[in-house]
């Protein structure tokens, strides 16, 4: 079995076959996490570069675990490391990555279209670990890969994204990913953090958290940012929290089935409550680790594909 | 030096001319038309151009030629260049460059670089000092300089005082205030709000944005009696705005780009950066909406927004590239290709929006085709098709989406101010 895919950079066109392929390949190596020696051979001899232009210090260290677990050479390349900021365009970094023989490229970016942008630039496979408001397909992927191992399943089940979906590019992945699972997908947010037009893409969109915890069998918890949205998309943290903030209160009143997933890190006190975030229904932890394994998989099905 | 351009069709909208006829031409000015003698003819050299026209120059009243201060992008003589081949005899540029055209020198400077070229080039004065939106730039002593118009393109005016400032003060010379409608409130974002943004997850800049500068100045126009231009009109709000406008008898013009009429935000799917402009390229409503507005005369003119950036810029990562696309070498053949073979505009209603009413807004004098007049007209060949190349651009630069796009319609030939263009070759008649 192979991926139809060369690149992943987003999940708005790959197909259930592929996805069911990365889900299931995440499982062997999620086993191996297990192992007192958690590191296989296969990929010796690959080298993988982690190009960073933004800082996201949990997505670089999975990717980069994922890459050792799997024994691939790896360069990292970041924006305080890099002459971006001395007139070198960022294709002339990559022109420059791409002439040391680099076989794949893992890339964060602030500007949504850069991912796409590499593989026109470049003939390494190209992952996107997040590129602006638009896609980060590992997250997604990483999301399902939890919710299936905890409910069995993803078809058929109610799926609820709550937060900022205007902002996010975990919100956009995970729409993609899990509809063609067939899972139903929901929003939860203020209007002012929902962006335009987004029930054209098949989504109902809550503005009532306890309803929304309700219905639905899985809420899928975003981080507030702080910088962005405090003033002009909510009017404080503080009523963001009281009204869409989940709490013990909001669960207890409402589904006590249900399952929490956060992307991390978390916003204590403002889109989720301590009480919550340490308690019986979320998986934020399995999420992590689970998310080593999603990268190894999806690294070890491109890296090995030609 | 005598040439004869042989069974021309003569077209002229605003002198209702559409006739073949023998044009003559002695050292830049219209000789004769029709009735040439034998001894004319073999005393000159004939172009034989039955079945191309012969129109009033085409005039582009939106081009951004960034002399002073971007150089490497464009500059005055080879944005002129770039008009000549696209068939234009007449540019008027935008004040956004630097320093801006908020000073008579400035002004003064830019018509001494166009000096004795074909095109003629007409500054658009700034309508505050450095386009900051505080206080009103000298417009008297930048109308004494040559400024035609006035405008802060790039911005809105920033505030609704000072619009109404630069209306009044402009109806001393019955010059527009030229607006680039973007509420700066709502500005920024890389392309237009919609399906689409949602889908790229890029920041987004909505119709509003737009609508709401249309509508606040057209109130203050028809409060002040002010003249008021709409700069590269994209949204349907907006054309309708304009549309009630005129009926209510407000003062109002409206000018369109070849790209609103022709693309959509659904180009944006490629991220390629030319197809990065603002106003932003909307939806197949506004587009099939400006039609509507180019057919019914809501808008006046097509301009091209001729934006040079040099490739390095222009080459960046989405969010971070400038705004804007080269115009002024594919605007006529898009125009004919997608208004007038497509049935939408007649050829004598594309003229009047290429060279007729933008003169008429800037109050400049419309060429005719008269005996002792000086020639000023474009010769276009409405059948050729053509494939627009970049790399042959006379632009110093080559951002335009529209590279290998098959075109019908191109001019032949420009002839002004003593000169013409004919074969990429500039003679002296
Ligand atoms: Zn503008």
């Amino acid at each position: 079995m192979s991926l139809a895919i060369n690149h992943l950079l987003g999940l708005q066109n790959v197909s259930k076959n592929d996805i069911q392929l990365i889900l299931d390949t995440a499982v062997t190596f999620r086993e191996v996490l297990d192992r007192p020696i958690k590191k296989v051979p296969t990929l010796k001899g690959t080298t993988v570069v982690n190009l960073f232009y933004e800082n996201s210090t949990r997505t670089r260290l999975s990717f980069e675990l994922a890459e050792k677990r799997l024994s691939a050479d790896t360069l990292n390349f970041s924006t305080s490391t890099s002459s971006t900021k001395k007139g070198e365009t960022f294709k002339d970094t990559v022109r420059n990555i791409e002439a040391m023989k680099i076989d794949m490229i893992i890339v964060r970016h602030k500007s949504a279209g850069v991912p796409l942008y590499l593989t026109k630039i470049s003939n390494a496979s190209i992952i996107n670990a997040g590129d602006g408001q638009h896609e980060h397909p590992t997250q997604a992927l990483l999301d399902m890969y939890s919710i299936r191992e905890k409910l069995g399943k993803l078809k058929g089940l109610k799926i609820c994204i709550v937060g900022d979906i205007r902002h996010s590019r975990v919100a956009l992945s995970n729409i993609y990913g899990l509809k063609t699972m067939g899972a139903e997908v929901s929003v939860c947010a203020p209007p002012t953090m929902i962006p335009k037009n987004l029930e054209t893409f098949g989504v109902k969109v809550y503005t009532d958290i306890h309803k929304a915890t309700r219905e639905n069998d899985v809420l899928n918890v975003l981080r507030i940012q702080l910088e962005r949205n405090a003033g002009s998309s909510i009017p404080s943290l503080r009523e963001y929290h009281n009204y869409f903030g989940i709490t013990s209160e909001v669960i207890e009143k409402n589904n006590k089935d249900i399952l929490i997933l956060h992307p991390g890190p978390i916003n204590r006190g403002v889109e989720m409550s301590s009480e919550v975030a340490d308690g019986p229904y979320q998986i934020i932890l399995d999420q992590v680790t689970n998310g080593v394994a999603i990268r190894m998989a999806v690294l070890y099905l491109l890296g090995t594909k030609n | 030096m005598k040439i004869i351009l042989k069974e021309i069709t003569l077209l002229h909208p605003g002198q209702k001319i559409n006739e073949q006829k023998d044009l003559l031409i002695e050292n830049g000015i219209i000789k004769k038309i029709g009735n040439i003698s034998q001894n004319d003819f073999s005393s000159s050299e004939v172009f034989d151009f039955s079945g191309k026209y012969c129109v009033p120059g085409l005039f582009d009243m939106h081009v951004h030629l960034r002399e002073p201060g971007r150089e490497d992008a464009e500059t005055v003589l080879t944005g002129s260049n770039a008009a000549a081949a696209g068939g234009f005899t007449a540019v008027a540029c935008m004040p956004n460059t630097n320093p801006a055209i908020d000073s008579a020198e400035v002004a003064n400077f830019i018509k001494h670089r166009a000096e004795k070229h074909l095109v003629d080039v007409y500054p658009i004065g700034a309508v505050s000092k450095e386009r900051k939106g505080e206080s009103l730039a000298p417009i008297a002593e930048l109308v004494d300089a040559g400024a035609v118009g006035f405008s802060d393109d790039g911005v809105a005016v920033k505030t609704s005082a000072l619009v109404r400032s630069a209306l009044e003060y402009l109806k001393m010379y019955n010059l527009p205030l030229m607006e680039h409608c973007e509420d700066e409130s709502l500005a920024g974002g890389a392309m237009n709000e919609g399906t689409i943004s949602t889908e790229l997850g890029l920041p987004a800049l909505a119709t509003v944005a737009e609508d709401l500068t249309v509508a606040r100045d057209i109130l203050i126009a028809e409060y002040v009696g002010g003249k008021i231009h709409i700069q590269h009109i994209s949204s349907k709000k907006s054309v309708e705005l304009v549309r009630e406008a005129k009926t209510r008898g407000v003062n109002i013009t409206a000018e369109v780009t070849p790209h609103h009429f022709t693309l959509t935000d659904e180009e944006l799917r490629t991220y390629d950066t030319n197809y990065k402009m603002n106003p932003p390229l909307r939806t197949q409503e506004d587009v099939d909406a400006i039609i509507e507005g180019l057919k019914d005369g809501t808008i006046d003119c097509i301009a091209s927004d001729h934006a040079p950036h040099a490739i390095e810029d222009k080459e960046a990562e989405f969010i971070d590239a400038p705004n804007g696309i080269l115009g002024l070498e594919t605007q006529l053949g898009l125009a004919i290709s997608e208004l007038v073979k497509k049935k939408h505009l007649t050829l004598e209603q594309l003229i009047e929006k290429l060279s007729i009413n933008p003169r008429k807004i800037l109050n400049l004098q419309v060429p005719l085709f008269k005996e002792g007049e000086k020639a000023n007209l474009t010769i276009i060949d409405t059948e050729l098709i053509w494939t627009v190349d970049k790399n042959k651009f006379k632009s110093k630069s080559r951002n335009t989406p529209f590279d290998k796009r098959l075109l019908t319609g191109k001019a032949v030939a420009v002839i002004n101010n003593g000169k013409m263009l004919i074969d990429d070759e500039y003679r002296n008649l």
